[in-house]
């Protein structure tokens, strides 16, 4: 059995969630050959097969590109498996790979079952074991789903190469905005997610946290609806953060979040939802509505 | 110009979910049903795009499943699409992402899109794959997660969403898809007068049979509630109860309350 495992790099660097490929492909029991379109001063430590090509030349994002040197690496490597990261660029990339070969793709891959491979549903509510029915089948995992691996050694380097062709043009990367709160640093972090309800709702949420002395967070769609400015966002494309004491408000769990907060010395989730996939993380799970419990709290704390 | 917007209708997520008889997808009694979140960032988009265009191009909402999926059709054509196309069926759930993807591309080939507009993924499945898999059958340029979206003169220039913040900065000459993801815009309420004009607009239905010419590649073989790993606490009960049972456990396994 073969795993071809397809890293990432942002703006010239290796990205250290691709020795997360090679935990999956040890599980799995597979050998294993790399694909990267990356730089050659920077490159993992493996010694196995490794086609590189050039991301100067080619570009970092060039899906039409990308998916081609894939193809490339599949015809000479013959792999059972093509793995990806769920990231912004396995997304991207895994479903043209996997239409184009008329193959099999599972999305978001969490763990390695009996006969296929389990996956989320239901906004990781649930889960589901899925089947592939193809030779070949493409897998997007997902991060932090399986330990980071470094084999060690010096990559036997094969060059590969592919046509520029396509619609897509990459103009270039847009750095984050600047954080206006550190929440690295905080020690207690009070944090609004959803189920506050609207954005006359935030200084209740405030209230709490100027009684336990926290800084505020909050979840993705908090921010993007305008109640909080970007830099109190906690989650992948936020902050991440491991304060002593997490107390998220109305706040689900998307899985972006959790890889923002789930190190954290102790969680607290106050949501009405017991089903809630925050309840996977939290110390303490208080089944209420937000809005009823949080200024209870905040007034028993002030006695 | 020509756009099409592909939907789905889902459960609310807050909802409790239970497998079905076959034990491979959710059982769908008790269950209310609305427009995927992602996939009404598409609507907006598209109809915002007809507006900056000046009413021109022509709106088309493609959706696939049973009969109560007209319900979030009708939702979009509220919104400001102007016509419907229904793919009934009712074993959608049972498809894989790339046989959901192969009937939107048979539907669309003989359309000639200029551009098509997804969500990133439904909240159910959560595959991520129709939107992108549907633009490479179709050889349409593509772009997943975009949060900012322009056009002009055939051209269309998005920003992806990556990891940390960053975001790409990508162009796409038409024909083109797009995956919508949340922030890229604020979708309207349809307004009364708009919801009354909706309920006149064209719904055409199509057999999925008529369009779906591939086998599954997948199959799901089970549907679950994860384990719990239950280590945590659960409080329940009276408010007032549970905030001072709280605070006791704050004081004595953190030392952040004195």
């Amino acid at each position: 059995m073969k795993a071809l495992l397809v890293g990432e790099y942002r703006d010239g660097k290796l990205l250290d969630s691709t020795y997360e490929l090679f935990g999956f492909a040890a599980k799995l029991g597979a050998e294993t050959a790399m694909l990267l379109v990356g730089r050659e001063s920077e490159l993992p430590s493996y010694g196995g097969t490794l086609y590189l090509a050039d991301a100067g030349k080619v570009g970092e994002y060039n899906p039409e590109l990308h998916k081609k040197l894939v193809l490339a690496a599949v015809e000479r490597e013959k792999p059972d498996y093509i793995v990806f990261l769920h990231s912004s660029y396995g997304w991207d990339l895994a479903p043209r790979v996997a239409a184009s070969l008329k193959v099999a793709q599972l999305s978001e891959v969490i763990s390695i079952a009996e006969g296929g491979f389990e996956l989320p549903a239901c906004s990781q509510k649930m889960r589901r074991t899925v089947k592939p029915a193809s030779a070949v089948v493409v897998l997007t995992l997902q991060g932090g789903a399986f330990p980071g691996l470094k084999p060690g050694g010096t990559p036997q380097l094969q060059q590969i190469d592919a046509e520029m062709t396509g619609g897509v043009t990459f103009m270039g990367y847009e750095a984050a905005e600047a954080k206006g709160v550190d929440l690295a640093k905080a020690e207690v972090i009070v944090s609004a997610g959803r189920g506050i309800g609207k954005m006359e709702n935030i200084p209740v949420i405030a209230a709490l946290a100027k009684a336990l002395h926290a800084e505020m967070g909050a979840s993705r769609p908090v921010v993007d609806s305008g109640w909080i400015e970007h830099g109190h966002q906690v989650g992948t494309t936020g902050q991440t953060v491991s304060p002593k004491l997490y107390i998220a408000c109305g706040i689900s769990g998307a899985i972006q979040h959790l890889a923002g907060m789930k190190k954290s010395g102790f969680i607290v989730a106050i949501n009405k939802d017991k089903d809630a996939p925050i309840g996977e993380v939290a110390d303490v799970l208080v089944v209420a509505d937000v809005m009823q419990f949080v200024p209870t709290l905040t007034a028993k704390l002030a006695k | 110009m020509k756009i099409l917007v592909c939907i789905k209708q889902v459960p609310d997520m807050e909802s409790r979910f239970r497998p079905d008889s076959a034990g491979v997808w959710y059982a769908e009694t008790d269950l209310a049903f609305r427009l995927n979140e992602y996939d009404e960032f598409a609507v907006e988009q598209a109809v915002r795009l007809k507006e900056q265009l000046g009413g021109e191009p022509e709106l088309t909402v493609l959706s696939i499943g049973p009969d109560r999926v007209v319900e979030a059709m009708k939702k979009a054509l509220a919104m400001g699409c102007d016509r419907g196309v229904h793919v009934q069926d009712t074993s959608a759930h049972l498809k894989d992402p790339f046989q959901i993807a192969s009937i939107i591309a048979a539907y669309a080939k003989g359309e000639q899109f200029d551009l098509i507009f997804t969500g990133l993924q439904s909240v159910d499945r959560g595959s991520a794959q129709v939107g992108v898999a549907t633009a490479e059958i179709l050889n349409f340029a593509c772009a997943s997660t975009i949060i900012k979206f322009e056009y002009a003169d055939g051209v269309a220039t998005v920003k992806r969403e990556l990891e940390g913040g960053v975001k790409g900065v990508v162009q796409l000459k038409t024909p083109a898809l797009v995956t919508c993801q949340l922030g890229l815009n604020v979708p309207r309420y349809p307004t009364l007068p708009n919801i009354m004009k909706a309920k006149k607009k064209e719904i055409v239905v199509v057999p999925v049979a008529d369009l779906l010419h591939e086998e599954p590649l997948a199959q799901t073989s089970s549907f679950y509630a994860p384990a719990k790993k239950g280590t945590g606490i659960v409080l329940e009960g009276d408010v007032a109860d549970q905030a001072e049972k709280l605070i006791a456990i704050l004081k004595e396994k953190t030392a952040v309350l004195r």
